[in-house]
């Protein structure tokens, strides 16, 4: 069985708006082990992304504690929430995700560079994890040089290249197609679960959850269902799934 | 290391990769240098051809004649002075000096030549050295000294006769004078100069019809060599105590007093103040479009991990560089455009004032950036969530 990677405990994060005070995440605990691929899934507004900034320390829960690795991420200062960052959690985003003015292979390296660890070694680890991901062709390339699915694949490269406890993708497939989309995630998975690597995906598109070992499903700030078993998860994904509520087939 | 070199790596790269943008805000910073160079070789160039003479005199004090408000032309010593100036203690020499106005009738049709005739005399303080030549010898004889602007502006050369028209009376009077020496820029009031000794002057300088017939002889001011330099003030009080109707200054003080120097460099100052600010606005906005341009991949950066100082420090990087090509490429032109310009035209650039400008200039460019640093580091990583 393999390790807790990250685990959270009654996350709850507020905001104060001139509507009064919004619960943008409530009372959310769940873990994630090394070498598991989790989604989390919810209609917009569900709270979601505020949850997934949270588990990045771009935000701070308002109560609640998360562990990543052992560590109270609730506890960090500024520059130790950068360090974490930068050490532990590898990112893509949907859509800005690489520097437009490195190559794909220097956009990879940066997070060796960030990390005091760019030597020959790994430059030849970001060329074969380029290489494994199809882009062998296309290192030299910049972003605007390359479609969607293969910045998103640079990405994948990037999060994973410094060996962080937690990968983090934030709605890797809205801006691709449908074929390229599962593309994308299936090897966002095989990559996360052959590096033992937790990982978290947020997304609206529920199709894309087929290659994940568990959805949590959030509304209105809450995780309203776990799904674990494969038949459910691929239910949901093909949209089957007769208890979901309506808004949570995304928008 | 590598995290301290990363603020250049990403510099540097962006720079590269963006060449074409950043030439053009360098050569927007070059413009701007040219123009900031351009207007201090030209206050150089003014402020020298109004007090060069005077900033180059071998002397410690002036005297002028009491209430003459400081103005060469106006102030009017009697000759029977010189011997009252030199029995001051403390004065070691002293030297009259005589100005006015001449024209010199140049050969083949060329277009006369106005130049300020100044009485000297050889060998005491506010006779120019030669740098070709020699020294004026005598108190009497036609040779003439001549600032090197004449000989570029008539290219008459050393041994040559000079005409010169002046009136005197009611008539026109020629003379000739030799060359006889060179001496380097010695311009006053904005035209070069004619040195010769004090006697000549007063022979053949413009005279009223009451000044043809008199016999009295005047000078303008007097240039005083101290025994001891330190002691200007004690010396300056007893000359005006003991020699009657006069009024001693500093070099620098006199330099104030020229007509139109003061108001003339503060006019060129502030040209060269304003264009600076320009440059600092001109920067700073290319920078801070260039960062709101930037928004999402400065979160992007944050949000994997790249600190503030690092985010900093490559804005700081490339605002330098930035500057600083600009600067190069502006002071170059700077320098190969006034190689073309005749030596009328008064730009001159000399080391401080340059120095000052570029200085000047180059801080601009981290002036200018202070704001869109700033913003850049402010940004939240959040924004790569687009929250």
């Amino acid at each position: 069985m393999s390790t807790v990677a990250l685990e959270t405990h009654s996350i709850t994060k507020t905001y104060k708006s001139d509507l009064g005070v919004i619960q943008a995440v409530d009372d959310v605990s769940f873990q994630v082990r090394a070498g598991e691929f989790v989604a989390l899934v919810g209609p917009s507004g569900s709270g979601k992304t505020t949850m997934l900034s949270i588990l990045a320390a771009l935000l701070s829960p308002t109560a609640g504690q998360i562990w990543l690795d052992g560590q109270d991420l609730s506890k960090l200062n500024e520059a130790q929430r950068v360090r974490l960052r930068r050490d532990k959690i590898g990112f893509t985003f949907q859509a800005n995700n690489l520097v437009p003015y490195l190559s794909a292979l220097e956009n990879v390296e940066l997070m060796l560079r960030l990390n005091n660890r760019m030597d020959k070694a790994g430059h030849l680890r970001a060329q074969e994890l380029l290489a494994r991901l199809g882009l062998g062709e296309r290192m030299r390339n910049l972003p605007s040089q390359m479609s969607g699915g293969q910045q998103q694949r640079v990405a994948i490269a990037r999060a994973l290249i410094h060996n962080p406890s937690l990968v983090l993708a934030d709605e890797p497939t809205a801006s691709l197609d449908t074929e390229r989309a599962f593309q994308v995630v299936k090897t966002f998975a095989s990559l996360i679960h052959e590096n033992q690597r937790a990982g978290i995906m947020v997304t609206h598109d529920l199709r894309m959850v087929e290659f994940v070992d568990r959805v949590l499903q959030m509304r209105d700030g809450k995780l309203v269902k776990t799904y674990t078993t494969r038949n459910e998860i691929l239910d949901l994904a093909r949209g089957n799934h007769h208890k979901a509520h309506p808004l949570d087939h995304g928008v | 290391m590598q995290r301290f070199l990363l603020p250049f790596y990403l510099a540097l790269k962006e720079m590269w990769r963006n060449k074409g943008r950043f030439l053009l805000v360098s050569l927007v910073i070059a413009l701007i240098t040219l123009l900031v160079l351009f207007v201090a070789a030209l206050g150089e160039g003014l402020g020298n051809g109004n007090r060069e003479y005077l900033a180059k005199l071998n002397a410690d004090l002036l005297v002028y004649q009491a209430k003459s408000d400081l103005l060469i032309s106006a102030s009017r010593i009697p000759r029977s002075q010189l011997g009252n100036l030199r029995r001051v203690a403390g004065v070691a020499d002293v030297g009259s000096i005589a100005t006015s106005n001449v024209t010199l009738i140049l050969p083949l049709g060329a277009a006369s030549l106005k130049v300020s005739m100044i009485g000297v005399e050889p060998g005491r303080p506010g006779e120019p050295r030669v740098v070709a030549g020699r020294q004026l010898t005598t108190l009497e004889a036609k040779d003439a000294l001549v600032d090197r602007n004449v000989m570029l502006r008539t290219h008459i050369q050393l041994g040559d006769t000079l005409t010169m028209r002046v009136t005197q009376g009611t008539s026109d009077q020629f003379y000739t004078l030799r060359v006889v020496g060179i001496t380097d820029s010695q311009q006053y009031s904005l035209v070069p100069s004619i040195f010769v000794p004090y006697f000549t002057w007063d022979r053949v300088r413009p005279k009223s019809e009451a000044e043809v017939t008199s016999p009295s002889q005047v000078f303008n001011i007097a240039a005083l060599k101290l025994a001891n330099p330190a002691d200007a003030d004690t010396v300056r009080q007893h000359i005006e105590a003991e020699v009657l109707n006069t009024q001693v200054v500093t070099i620098p003080k006199a330099i104030e007093a020229v007509p139109g120097y003061t108001a003339q460099q503060n006019t060129i100052q502030t040209q060269g103040v304003f264009t600076l600010l320009i440059g600092v606005l001109v920067i700073g906005g290319f920078f801070q479009i260039q960062v709101l341009q930037k928004v999402a991949q400065i979160g992007v950066l944050k949000a994997i991990g790249t600190s503030n100082p690092i985010v900093a420090a490559a804005s700081v990087v490339q605002i330098i560089l930035t500057t600083v090509l600009g600067v190069g490429i502006g002071g170059l032109g700077a320098l190969l455009l006034s190689l073309s310009f005749p030596p009328t035209v008064p730009i001159v650039f000399n080391g401080q004032s340059s120095a000052v400008a570029v200085a000047a200039l180059l801080l601009i460019g981290p002036i200018g950036g202070l704001v869109s640093i700033r913003y850049a580091v402010r940004i939240e990583p959040l924004r790569a969530l687009g929250l």
